[in-house]
């Protein structure tokens, strides 16, 4: 520091106390912008609406999911070529997360107040979420439609009023396939496969209410971490010799390759977010050189479905999702994981028309709660209301062959909790899009 | 011409007073700072506060790492891991929207703990030279976000613990108001609570800095030998440097907390530790002021070079690693060609022009 | 009995390949008196060389020795061109300079070939070997890993006491006054030693590549264990590099499997400190210490 001479010293003590006594009092004619909710016109314009969200564009998860947002844009665009929404052209804004919590406070903080979204659709993660979905709640962003399956997004509403699931929970997927199992092999000795957050949590929860007794190991991995070699090693230490695994895609491949290395040969279930059997299979077989081949390993991998895929090129919704991915989308094929992006936009533009003209962020949130059921591309309803924000009620539970998933039985619907399992008989499973593809709906309430 | 003919004698006595004591006059710097923090923070925008935030926050663990870098010579590569204990520490009182200390307090707990580690970690590195320390302290800052996720019960693991900050507390929200009649944000909250954490840091790195214990700390570095001829302890002045700079890191680390509203492993990589080091290096070896700028430097530079390269044409991905590739460039450069960095280059050449001139 | 197996046979093959990294890490503290941190990032995009050639249609083999002639190549220009200006100089800026270029590496890497997880091939298999009932968790990927971090050592065993060259490079290494006084070409040596032990590194990048997942940051791990390694032997001792890289292979190895994956770094810390505190130079150190 250079030596201060008295001058120096002088000036500066009369630059602070000027400063600080203009200061006091001052009127700073600003407004603060504090995040009032009744803040109606955040995001949104006469001829648009923007909204956003945060996705693994880079990193463990990205494999499959970087793809989702993909679909969500070209369906968007398939709209907007089609007028939009009451007039309002629907832009995305994408940040990326890399799937870690602390790069998803960061994004969805430039989301939130830099790009000044609407509402965040979609924003994907378990983990990551979770370090959001306060901020979201706090500043009144109507946050819809989570990418993940943790019960968390829908079951305290009085919490996160903002907050909206969108596909089944895995808590119900886990009473729905430990149901089935309990009910088709009930000597099956069973290990349990988690990451090792609410994802896993909240599984397990699902799978203990019906196969607590036949449950022998427990291996949690934790996401970014690739050695997952001492868990599967213990699953086949502990003779488990039928495997629940709800992870990322990534993990799939991984416990694959590991449990050839280790000749452990038990029958296989991949939860949903997982097992999507094209992505899987080119993951694998690049590993072997091509030794491994295509979609194979994945054969007689049980898994559950909640919307028809790629692997049902006849069923309406898909034929909509092709169309629109072949006119508005970009590099590459259709996939299950632009379907779930498409599937995805088409709720969030029916959310939108209920909101009526004139959408705000609280409205928004009033009209998905008051929506009702409306035909889309699930195979059961939401259970969207009041006093419960999760998303789709339930699913079947496939088997995989060559690719496509064989179904072991009919829609089945619940709860979280006690709620018992049925079979879905609202007829959603057989619905169709109308002829233009773009969702017709009235305004709620 | 002389000041004193023109003002009365007692304020020219006490401006002779303050030129001339450093305390005072880093006192009066720190003043003189707290206007211009407060004139930034209120004049913009919910986001800008935010990442006014973070730069504080880099610039309180850059002022620590400058310090023992520059002025002591020890090498340290594992601030980051400092900064995860300092940030553990906050979070685990931040857990109820009622916490059991007020946010000082908290903050004052957080700085203390990561001291008493990193008096540990001080004393072991203390017997290290040159890229045994680096090594030593990499080592450190991959190891500490392990040991979160192992004792996932109480650190939640890869989620991590979500951060609450407390509500703003009403005497700061009325002061505010007084001097700005402006309301206070969150971030605006957060930000002052990063930048006065900052200026007390400089200030008390500019007193040691340059007070015995700096002199102590200098001649440690530039000659061992000497030093301990001269009677200095080797081992007690490298670890006083040591825990100060941790404690800095510590307190960083907190402010981090709240700033970020969470901690988990995945914010502390490796990459935060390398950071550090080149705000540091960009700025200048020792020298605070130098902290100050590369921390501004990591703040607002990458999304300046990350719009150039979407303007370039690249995509989304690759321009945003064009800011770390433009950093590590420019880390590069200025070690080969520039090694005092961007504060001691220009005082370098201040210097050169004051002799010649 | 099953678990300790698998356990020392990861154990086995990991440590090989922290032995390799820690011959190139050694190799270029003998020639320069440098760490060079960034040797990581460089087996790293070299392998994403070798991906890229594989991408193409090339064989595992062509992608193989690419990499291997892009790490030679890599590391002779890095020294001549980053490295020669701070050589001699204060420790702190060759550090400074090495973290530098892995930051850079780093970035590169990903503007140039992207982000995502890429998986990696594996030739000679990835199943596991069933001998009654013990399963014998060697696949046929991890027996090469062995084999060929141990030619490669013995090569550069020979390379170093059996040829005139091997005599230059110690020579330079040694002192280079006296063997620049004696006709050696030094900063030939250097740069020759760098391309070797990039040539190494880059080998170690590729095994561990073999059958996992490639990203960027893979390789970020492996410095520390690595340098762990290295000074676990002593920086002075190629010898002393292999033998630490299996020790620690095999104890990190032990931790995760018994204790938890999320410690093993906790654990290459302690073990770090332990020998820097003990044995400074290492378990095959035999040079003087340094006491003032």
């Amino acid at each position: 520091m250079k030596r201060w001479t008295r001058k120096t010293t002088l000036v500066t003590s009369v630059v602070t106390v000027g400063a600080l006594v203009a200061a006091c009092g001052a009127g700073g004619s600003r407004e603060e912008d504090s995040g009032d909710g009744g803040a109606s016109d955040v995001g949104i314009t006469e001829s648009s609406i923007k909204i956003g969200a945060h996705f693994p564009l880079t990193g463990v998860a990205a494999p499959g999911y970087s793809e989702i947002p993909t679909g969500m844009e070209a369906y968007f665009d398939y709209v907007n070529a089609n007028g939009g929404v009451h007039g309002r052209k629907i832009e995305l804004v994408v940040r990326d997360d890399g799937y870690n919590p602390t790069n998803t406070s960061q994004v969805t903080n430039e989301l939130v107040l830099k790009d000044e979204i609407f509402a965040m659709v979609g924003g994907l993660g378990t983990p990551t979420h979770a370090a959001v979905v306060d901020f979201l709640n706090a500043e009144k962003v109507p946050d819809l439609f989570v990418s993940s399956g943790s019960i968390q997004w829908g079951d305290a509403p009085e919490e996160k009023p903002y907050t909206f699931g969108w596909q089944p929970d895995y808590e119900i997927e886990g009473k729905i396939i430990g149901q089935y199992i309990a009910e088709n092999m009930p000597d099956a000795k069973v290990g349990l496969f988690l990451q090792d957050d609410d994802l896993g949590v909240d599984s397990e929860k699902g799978v203990r209410q019906y196969l607590d007794d036949q449950i022998v190991a427990v291996e949690r991995y934790t996401s970014g971490n690739t050695d997952v070699a001492p868990q599967i090693a213990a699953l086949k230490a502990k003779g488990a010799d039928l495997v629940l695994a709800f992870n990322t895609p990534s993990y799939t491949a991984l416990s694959q390759l590991i449990s050839m290395k280790l000749n452990y040969k038990p029958k296989w279930f991949y939860s949903n977010i997982g097992s999507d059997p094209m992505l899987v299979g080119s993951l694998l077989s690049k590993f072997s050189e091509g030794a491994v081949e295509g979609a194979s390993p994945l054969d007689g991998v049980l898994t559950t479905e909640y919307i028809a895929g790629v692997d049902s090129p006849d069923d309406p919704w898909v034929q909509l999702w092709q169309k629109a991915w072949d006119e508005h989308g970009g590099k590459g094929e259709l996939t299950n994981y632009r379907v779930y992006g498409m599937a995805k936009a088409y709720t969030f533009v029916q959310a939108l028309m209920a909101a009526g003209p004139d959408p705000t962020r609280d409205g928004i949130v009033e009209a998905v709660e008051q929506m009702g059921p409306v035909p889309g591309p699930e195979l059961a309803p939401f259970r969207f209301s009041e006093d419960s924000h999760m998303g789709i009620s339930g699913m079947q539970v496939v088997e995989l062959k060559g690719g496509a998933s064989d179904p072991l039985t009919p829609v089945l619907v619940t709860d979280t909790g006690d709620a018992p399992i049925e079979e879905d008989n609202s007829g959603a499973a057989d619905d169709a899009p109308p002829a233009s593809g773009i969702p017709e709906v009235e305004p709620a309430g | 011409m002389s000041v004193a003919t023109r003002v009365p004698a007692p304020l020219a006595k006490a401006l002779g007073r303050i030129s001339s004591s450093t305390l005072l006059r880093h006192l009066l710097f720190a003043l003189f700072g707290l206007v211009i923090v407060i004139l930034v923070l209120e004049s913009t925008d919910q986001f800008r506060n935010a990442q006014f935030a973070s730069m504080a926050y880099l610039g309180i663990a850059a002022g620590g790492l400058t310090v023992l870098t520059g002025l002591n010579g020890q090498l340290s590569l594992g601030h980051g891991a400092f900064m995860a204990i300092g940030a553990y520490t906050t979070a685990l009182f931040f857990q109820d929207s009622e916490p059991p200390l007020p946010v000082v307090g908290v903050l004052i707990v957080a700085t203390v703990v990561t001291l008493i580690v990193g008096a540990a970690v001080g004393v072991a590195a203390a017997r290290l030279h040159g890229p045994y320390i680096a090594g030593a302290t990499l080592a450190l800052a991959v190891a500490v976000p392990g040991i979160a996720l192992f004792f996932s019960d109480t650190l939640g693991g890869e989620q991590g613990l979500n951060v609450l900050v407390p509500d703003i507390p009403d005497w700061f929200a009325n002061v505010v108001f007084f001097i700005t009649a402006n309301e206070v944000s969150t971030s605006k909250y957060i930000g002052y609570i990063g930048w006065l954490c900052l200026l007390a840091t400089f200030v008390l790195l500019a007193n040691l800095s340059r007070s015995r214990v700096g002199r102590v700390w200098r001649a440690v570095r530039d000659d061992e030998v000497a030093a301990e001829i001269a009677g200095i302890n080797l081992g007690r002045a490298r670890v006083l440097a040591f825990v100060v700079s941790a404690a800095c890191a510590g307190l960083a680390g907190a402010v981090m907390a709240m700033a970020v509203r969470i901690t988990a492993p995945s914010g502390f990589s490796l990459t935060l530790s390398l950071t550090l080091l080149t705000a540091v290096v960009l700025g200048g070896l020792g020298s605070l002021l130098g902290a100050l700028i590369g921390a501004a430097l990591l703040t607002f530079l990458p999304q300046v070079v990350t719009g150039v390269g979407h303007d370039a044409g690249l995509s989304d991905l690759q321009a945003a690693e064009l800011a770390p590739l433009v950093y590590g460039l420019t880390m590069v450069l200025v070690i080969l060609l520039a090694p005092a960095g961007i504060v001691g280059s220009i005082r370098g050449a201040w210097r050169r022009r004051k002799e010649s001139a | 009995m099953q678990q300790f197996l698998t356990t020392a046979l990861t154990g086995l093959t990991l440590g090989m390949v922290y032995a390799a990294f820690a011959l190139a890490l050694v190799l270029i503290w003998r020639s320069t008196r440098i760490v060079n941190f960034a040797q990581a990032p460089m087996a790293m995009i070299t392998t994403y060389v070798a991906l890229a050639l594989i991408d193409a249609g090339f064989s595992y083999w062509i992608g193989f020795a690419a990499a291997l002639l892009s790490g030679l190549v890599l590391g002779a220009v890095i020294e001549r061109v980053v490295i020669r200006p701070v050589e001699g100089k204060a420790h702190i800026n060759a550090v400074i300079l090495t973290l530098g270029l892995f930051i850079v590496i780093h970035a590169l890497a990903a503007v140039i070939f992207g982000s995502r997880y890429r998986s990696f091939p594996a030739p000679f298999g990835l199943q596991g070997f069933q001998a009654g009932d013990v399963t014998i968790a060697l696949t046929g990927f991890g027996i090469f890993t062995i084999v060929s971090v141990l030619v490669v050592m013995l090569l550069l065993v020979a390379l170093f006491r059996y040829t005139d060259l091997g005599l230059m490079m110690r020579a330079s290494a040694f002192n280079q006054e006296v063997a620049r006084l004696l006709g050696v070409k030094v900063s030939r040596m250097l740069t020759l030693g760098w391309a070797l032990a990039a040539l190494v590194g880059s080998l170690s990048g590729l095994l561990i590549a073999g059958g996992s997942l490639v990203h960027p940051s893979y390789m970020d791990s492996v410095v520390v264990y690595g340098f762990v390694a290295a000074v676990l032997g002593g920086l002075d001792s190629p010898a002393g590099a292999v033998v630490g890289g299996f020790l620690l292979g095999v104890s990190l190895s032990f931790v995760s499997g018994y204790v938890g994956s999320e410690l093993v770094a906790l654990a290459s810390l302690v073990i770090l400190m332990l020998v820097l505190l003990l044995r400074p130079g290492g378990l095959f150190s035999h040079a003087a210490e340094r006491r003032v």
